[in-house]
């Protein structure tokens, strides 16, 4: 699939009503908003190449607590918006004075997207199947905008490094991943990940990884 | 250098151009790893280096606004960037010239999609040779596409001048020290000016014959930018349009 590059006010299309993210309209034409990659499947989409997190509702994310207020954790989830997570967002009942106690500064947590406001003030909540803080394992950043590469259409590339290195692997939509395993196979996995985040642009990544993942299994086994 | 004699011998100006010629230019996106953008520019004999951070937090942090992203812009150029050092800082030139280019590229930002935060925009001149500030509007417009920021388009800007009483397009150094008149002017993809300086002298009719120059070379820039973005992807450029954006070899 080739997929024609754009740059910000590139003519896209005469049809307003095809407009979608990542474009606007002037004039009743559609002009690309972005540095990116066209999408015409459905409507017209551009999907940047580059950009930071920018939180959406709903998104699932890997925070980090920055500082503990009196009915708030702040948490940093790698964006230019701090996230609040209050107190009764958290899974258990907590007395405000034993925040800290529940989660402390430096702790990572995985999170929901509750809601976020007009002028970007974003909510967390951990009150979901699934959201907890993160107790072991590693973290690696990537450029969200490669996140999803990283999940592959219908996840096939997650579930591709989950089945053949056999490790845990949570991808938030921040760009963060939470990976936890057998250390040398988590190795194998970041290295896998590093590569997609590189070459993201190109076509027949899967194939390309799943290569790469069965060369570095063999050296692991060799080496043992 | 004296003044020479004579800046247009047969039509031809002195680095061998004809009037209404750019000088070689050559852009590189993308070539700082801790920027969330930049974009490296050689035009003529300027080098430019464009970086730009952002939507971040805003600090100090009074300086934020509750519905828009503020854009902060900072030129400077380098002590070693002209033939007698210059002492380094901000001086009276450089704030004015952040400022006039910051206005050049706020109106193509969409800022109200990132209140209270701050997009800020670094343009270092290593080497200076006329032109620096379009030269930095140029660099700054293209890092700021790489950075992934949604903007309504790319904007572009080049100067005309009047040397010997011929306008002619992008003036070098000596022409700058020695002619008549420079305007510098930046242009957004749709045409609409957002910076028109001058300093010097022209007739109102020189000065639309001028306008219409820059607006020409402005479309040529235009061209050459955003085939260094799509350069960055590799693959797509054909060879042809390849060799027409890099404009061939730096005139050092």
């Amino acid at each position: 699939m080739e997929r024609e590059i754009v740059v910000p006010g590139d003519l896209l299309g005469e049809d307003p009503k095809l407009a979608g993210s990542g474009t606007y309209v002037q004039g009743g034409k559609v002009y690309s908003a972005n540095y990116g990659l066209v999408d015409r499947r459905t409507n017209i989409k551009v999907i940047p190449l580059s950009g930071r997190y920018i939180p959406a509702g709903g998104d699932l994310v890997i925070g980090k607590v920055v500082d503990v207020t009196f009915s708030n954790w702040i948490i940093d989830i790698n964006s230019p918006y701090e996230g609040l997570l209050h107190v009764s967002e958290y899974p258990e009942r907590v007395d405000p004075a034993n925040m800290s106690k529940c989660l402390h500064v430096g702790e990572l947590i995985i999170a929901r997207v509750a809601d976020v406001d007009p002028s970007m003030k974003v909510e967390l909540t951990m009150r979901d199947e699934h959201l907890k803080a993160l107790k072991q394992g590693r973290v690696i950043d990537i450029s969200h905008v490669k996140i999803p590469r990283v999940i592959g259409r219908n996840g096939s590339m997650i579930s591709m490094l989950k089945k053949d290195l056999n490790v845990s692997i949570f991808v938030g939509q921040n760009g963060r991943i939470w990976l936890k395993g057998d250390e040398k196979r988590v190795d194998i996995a970041i290295r896998a990940i590093f590569k997609i985040e590189h070459e993201a642009h190109t076509s027949g990544l899967t194939d390309k990884i799943k290569e790469f993942i069965g060369k570095e299994l063999e050296e692991l086994r060799n080496t043992k | 250098m004296t003044r020479p004699e004579k800046l247009i011998v047969d039509g031809k100006r002195l680095d061998g151009r004809g009037l209404n010629e750019l000088r070689p230019i050559r852009f590189k996106a993308g070539v700082l790893k801790r920027a969330d953008g930049s974009c490296y520019l050689e035009f003529g004999g300027n080098k430019v280096m464009a970086a730009v951070y952002g939507p971040r937090e805003v600090h100090p942090r009074h300086l934020q606004n509750a519905s828009r992203a503020i854009v902060r812009y900072r030129y400077n150029m380098a002590a070693f960037s002209v033939e007698e050092r210059k002492r380094p800082g901000p001086d009276r030139r450089s704030i004015e010239i952040s400022k006039v280019s910051r206005e050049a590229l706020e109106s193509v930002i969409m800022q109200e999609l990132y209140p209270r935060s701050a997009i800020d925009i670094f343009v270092e001149i290593l080497q200076a040779d006329a032109g620096t500030r379009v030269a930095g509007i140029n660099a700054a417009s293209v890092a700021l596409a790489d950075a992934g920021i949604p903007m309504r388009c790319l904007v572009s800007a080049c100067a005309v001048g009047k040397v010997d009483g011929e306008l002619v397009l992008d003036l070098n150094k000596d022409e700058d020290n020695y002619g008549q008149a420079d305007l510098p002017v930046a242009m957004n993809q749709f045409g609409e000016i957002t910076l028109c300086q001058m300093d010097g002298h022209m007739t109102e009719e020189e000065f639309g014959r001028a306008l219409d120059m820059a607006v020409e070379g402005c479309r040529k820039l235009h061209q050459m930018q955003k085939q260094a973005l799509i350069e960055k992807y590799g693959e797509m450029a054909s060879p042809a349009e390849e060799a027409q954006a890099n404009g061939g070899e730096a005139n050092e």
